[in-house]
C-alpha cells in the first residue's frame, strides 16, 4: 500500500519515503501527477532529457528501410518465442541445467523472495550487489532482503543514487534521470562518508566507483537481471555500459539472475537483432559498452567466475497476459524504454508519479497483469491515445491499442468469467447509463434530431459546473442553432 | 520439480497456438545489406566505432606488438600488468621489452589474488577472439588461461586483436564462428572502456570496470597468409 503522503515524492526530492510505492490509489494518482505538473524543476528535467534521448535514437536509424525491416525482424523473433514460451521454458531450464545452473520457477514476488532468501541463508550471506534489474525492483527485493537483515546494495550509478537518496527509479533506463547533478552532488555530501560537496560529474562518478568497488569485492552474492535468456544454447544475456553487471555476475562466490518468464528466445542469433534495437531505441547507442553472455558456473580448471549460478523464473501476473492473443503482445517488450521517451504524458509527470515499478506507456500496459486492476484501472486513462508509442517501439508492440482495450477491462460491468484479474474494477453505474444514453441518442437519427433540436432550446439550462470537464476548461454550451437549422436557411 | 513450475507451463500450455508461428528469417534482414569489403575496409569502420568510445587503438605487427605494449605501459606509468601466460600471445611476451613495468601472470584462483586484482593491478592485458566493424567491438571469450576479471577489474585493459578476425556484424561473427554449437561459461562484447550518463545525462568514463581500453591490432595489411 502507498503512504498516504507519497504524493510530494514525486514532486520533490526532499520527502524520502522509501516504503514501496508499488501501488497508489486513484485519488493519490490523480495528486501525484497534479503535483508533478506544477513542479517546474521536474518537468525542466524530464523535457530536456527526453528531448536528448528523442534526438540520440533518431540518430541511430538514418535509414528508414533499415530500421522498418529491423523491427519487423524483431516482432516476429518476439512473437514467434512466445507463440512457443512453454517449450522454450523447458528447453531454457534443461539447456541450463546441464551447464551447471540452478533454475528455479516462481509463481509471484514472494515466492521469488523466498527463494533467494533461501540461497542467501545457505550461504550465510550479508551483502547483495546489485546489478540493475527491474523485475528485482517489481517484486521489492531490496525490502524483503533488508527484512530478512541482508543488505542489498545497488550497484548501477542511477539505481545507487535513487537508493541513497531512498527513492524509486523513475525511468527504467535512467533511474536518476529525475535528479539534477546538484541534487546528487548534496546527497553524497550528506550520506558518503568522508565526501564534500562537489557537483562536477567525473568526481561523483569516481566517488560512487571507489565505494561500489569495495562491495565488489567484499559481497558474498551477486544479483543481475536477464535481457535475454537463449534456449538452445543456456545462456543468460546482459546489457549494460558500466561493468557493474560484470562485476556482480563475475566476483561474488554466488549470482542469482532473475527475469519474468517472457524473456526467453529460441536461438544464440536471434539475440543479435535484438540487441542492437534494443541499445539503439533505449539511449541511442549504437551498441552498449558490455554485451554479457552467461553460459554457467566457474568450471573446474576456471579461475573466476561464480561457483553457483541460479535463475529464477517469475510468473507474476504475466501467464494472465499471455492467455489473451491481444494482450500477450504486452509480453514483446524487451524494456528499452523508448515509449516513455516519446510519450507527452511521462515528459510532464516524469516516472514516478505513477506509483508503479514501470512508468509509461509500458508501465500502463503491464502493471494491469502484475498488480491487477482492482490497483490499476485508471492507468491505461493516464494517456492521450496520441500513438507515439506505439510508433517508436522496437517490437511493435501496439501500446495505444492495448491502453483501449485495458480501459474497456477495467470500465466494463463486472462478469464471470474475466480474462483479468480485477476486470470491473473501475465500473461506474453513472458512467455507465451515461454513454449508454449518449449511444442510444447518436446511433439513432430521430432521436438525435430530437435531442439538438431540445438542446439548443434549453441551452440557457446547462450546467457551469461540468464534472472533470470544468476543471480545467470552459463548460460546454449548445450553440443557438443547430447546423442541420443553418443548413436549411442558406438552400 | 515445484508446484509453481507445474502451474505456470500447465498455464502457458492452455494458451499457447497450437501452431508456432513461422520461425523468424535473419538472413532477409542481413544478406541484402551485406558489405563487400577486405580486412582494411573492416578494419577502418572497426577503428571509427571503437575509438568513438574512448577507445586507443594502435596497429603494430605480429613481431613488433610486444614492445609496442611495453612502451605503451611505460607511457601510462603501469606498474603492474597482469596477463594469462599459458596463451599464444601470453608466450610472446618478455620482460625485457618492459623497462617500467612488473610482468605478473595471473597464477592461482581468484580469491586467493582479489586484493591484489583490486589494489595492485595496473593493467590486464588479453587476446580477443576478433572483433565487429558495424559497432566497434571486440569479442572476449574468457579462459582457463585468460579469466573473466582479467578485462575487467583493473583501471587499463589492453586487448590483442588480429586484424582479420573482424567480422562484419554481431550476426556474422556468431554464424562464422557457429557459437551456437558452444559456448563458453562466460563471452563478451566490449565496446570501450566502462562508462556512464546516470547523472544528468553527462558520459562518464571509468564507471565499474577499466577506464581505459586500449587496442593493439596486428595483421592489419590485408589477407596475407
Amino acid at each position: 500500500m502507498s503512504a498516504p503522503h507519497a504524493t510530494s515524492a514525486a514532486a520533490s526530492s526532499s520527502k524520502r519515503d522509501a516504503r514501496p510505492i508499488a501501488f497508489v490509489s486513484a485519488q493519490a494518482l490523480r495528486e501525484r501527477m497534479h503535483d508533478a505538473v506544477n513542479d517546474p524543476h521536474l518537468r525542466k528535467s524530464f523535457r530536456g532529457a527526453m528531448d536528448f534521448l528523442m534526438a540520440k535514437r533518431a540518430a541511430q536509424f538514418p535509414d528508414e528501410s533499415e530500421l522498418d525491416s529491423l523491427r519487423t525482424l524483431s516482432e516476429g523473433i518476439r512473437q514467434y518465442s512466445l507463440s512457443r514460451l512453454p517449450d522454450l521454458l523447458e528447453q531454457l531450464e534443461a539447456k541450463l541445467t546441464r551447464n551447471g545452473v540452478q533454475v528455479h520457477w516462481a509463481a509471484d514476488a514472494d515466492e521469488a523472495n523466498a527463494i533467494m532468501l533461501g540461497i542467501a541463508r545457505r550461504h550465510a550471506a550479508k551483502t547483495i550487489v546489485k546489478g540493475k534489474s527491474m523485475v528485482s525492483e517489481e517484486i521489492e527485493f531490496n525490502h524483503a532482503m533488508h527484512d530478512a537483515g541482508i543488505d542489498a546494495l545497488e550497484s548501477d550509478m542511477g539505481e545507487y543514487i535513487v537508493q541513497l537518496a531512498g527513492e524509486k527509479p523513475s525511468h527504467i533506463i535512467m533511474p536518476a534521470i529525475h535528479k539534477t547533478k546538484e541534487q546528487i552532488a548534496t546527497l553524497f555530501a550528506e550520506k558518503v562518508p568522508g565526501v564534500s560537496y562537489t557537483d562536477n560529474v567525473d568526481t561523483l562518478i569516481q566517488i560512487g566507483r571507489q565505494v561500489l568497488r569495495e562491495k565488489f569485492e567484499q559481497a558474498d552474492i551477486g544479483l543481475s537481471g536477464v535481457n535475454f535468456a537463449v534456449a538452445e544454447t543456456g545462456t543468460l544475456c546482459l546489457v549494460e555500459n558500466e561493468g557493474n553487471g560484470r562485476m556482480c555476475t563475475t566476483v561474488p562466490r554466488v549470482h542469482m539472475a532473475i527475469t519474468g518468464i517472457e524473456k526467453v528466445v529460441e536461438k544464440l542469433e536471434h539475440v543479435a537483432p535484438l540487441y542492437s534495437i534494443l541499445t539503439r531505441s533505449a539511449t541511442g547507442q549504437a551498441i552498449s559498452t558490455y554485451f554479457n553472455l552467461i553460459s554457467g558456473p566457474r568450471k573446474p580448471g576456471e579461475k573466476d567466475g561464480p561457483e553457483e549460478v541460479h535463475l529464477i523464473l517469475l510468473d507474476n501476473g504475466r501467464s494472465q497476459a499471455y492467455a489473451d492473443e491481444q494482450l500477450r503482445k504486452t509480453l514483446q517488450c524487451i524494456r528499452c524504454g523508448a515509449c516513455m521517451n516519446h510519450c507527452p504524458v511521462y515528459t510532464r509527470i516524469g516516472g514516478l508519479a505513477y506509483g508503479t515499478t514501470y512508468p509509461g506507456p509500458i508501465g500502463k500496459i503491464i502493471s494491469p497483469h502484475l498488480m491487477g486492476l482492482e490497483q490499476t484501472h485508471l492507468l491505461p486513462t493516464v494517456s492521450t491515445l496520441c500513438g507515439a508509442c506505439g510508433e517508436v517501439c522496437p517490437v511493435k508492440i501496439p501500446i495505444p491499442e492495448l491502453l483501449v482495450r485495458l480501459r474497456g477491462e477495467a470500465q466494463s460491468k463486472p462478469h464471470d468469467n474475466p480474462v483479468m484479474v480485477g476486470q470491473g474494477a473501475g465500473y461506474s453505474a453513472l458512467a455507465s447509463f451515461v454513454w449508454r444514453t449518449w449511444a442510444r441518442i447518436y446511433a439513432r437519427p430521430g432521436n438525435y434530431r430530437m435531442f439538438s433540436w431540445l438542446a439548443s432550446r434549453f441551452r440557457a439550462l446547462t450546467p457551469s459546473r461540468q464534472s472533470g470537464w470544468t476543471a480545467a476548461r470552459t463548460p460546454l454550451t449548445p450553440a443557438p442553432r443547430r447546423l442541420r437549422d443553418m443548413v436549411r436557411d442558406r438552400q | 520439480m515445484s508446484a509453481s513450475r507445474e502451474r505456470i507451463l500447465a498455464r502457458l500450455r492452455a494458451s499457447q497456438p497450437a501452431q508456432p508461428l513461422p520461425t523468424p528469417v535473419l538472413d532477409a534482414h542481413y544478406t541484402p545489406r551485406a558489405r563487400n569489403e577486405g580486412v582494411r575496409e573492416r578494419l577502418a569502420r572497426f577503428r571509427t566505432g571503437i575509438e568513438s568510445f574512448h577507445a586507443e587503438v594502435h596497429v603494430s605487427s605480429e613481431a613488433g606488438w610486444p614492445a609496442l605494449l611495453g612502451r605503451l605501459c611505460a607511457d601510462k606509468g603501469v606498474g603492474t600488468l597482469m596477463y594469462g601466460a599459458d596463451t599464444p600471445a601470453g608466450r610472446q611476451l618478455d620482460p625485457s621489452a618492459f623497462a617500467a613495468t612488473v610482468l605478473r601472470p595471473w597464477a592461482g584462483a581468484v580469491e586467493d589474488l582479489k586484493a591484489d586484482l583490486f589494489h595492485r593491478v595496473d593493467a590486464g592485458f588479453t587476446q580477443t577472439l576478433g572483433a565487429i566493424a558495424e559497432t566497434g567491438t571486440l569479442i572476449v571469450w574468457p579462459s582457463e588461461a585468460e579469466p573473466r576479471t582479467l578485462s575487467l577489474v583493473p583501471p587499463i585493459h589492453f586487448a590483442l586483436l588480429d586484424a582479420r578476425d573482424i567480422h562484419p556484424t554481431f550476426f556474422d561473427a556468431m554464424r562464422a564462428g557457429n557459437w551456437a554449437s558452444g559456448l563458453p561459461t562466460n563471452a563478451l562484447l566490449i565496446s570501450g572502456p566502462s562508462k556512464t550518463a546516470d547523472i544528468q545525462q553527462t558520459l562518464a568514463y571509468g564507471a565499474h570496470g577499466p577506464k581505459e581500453l586500449v587496442v593493439i591490432v596486428i595483421n592489419a595489411e590485408g589477407e596475407v597468409q
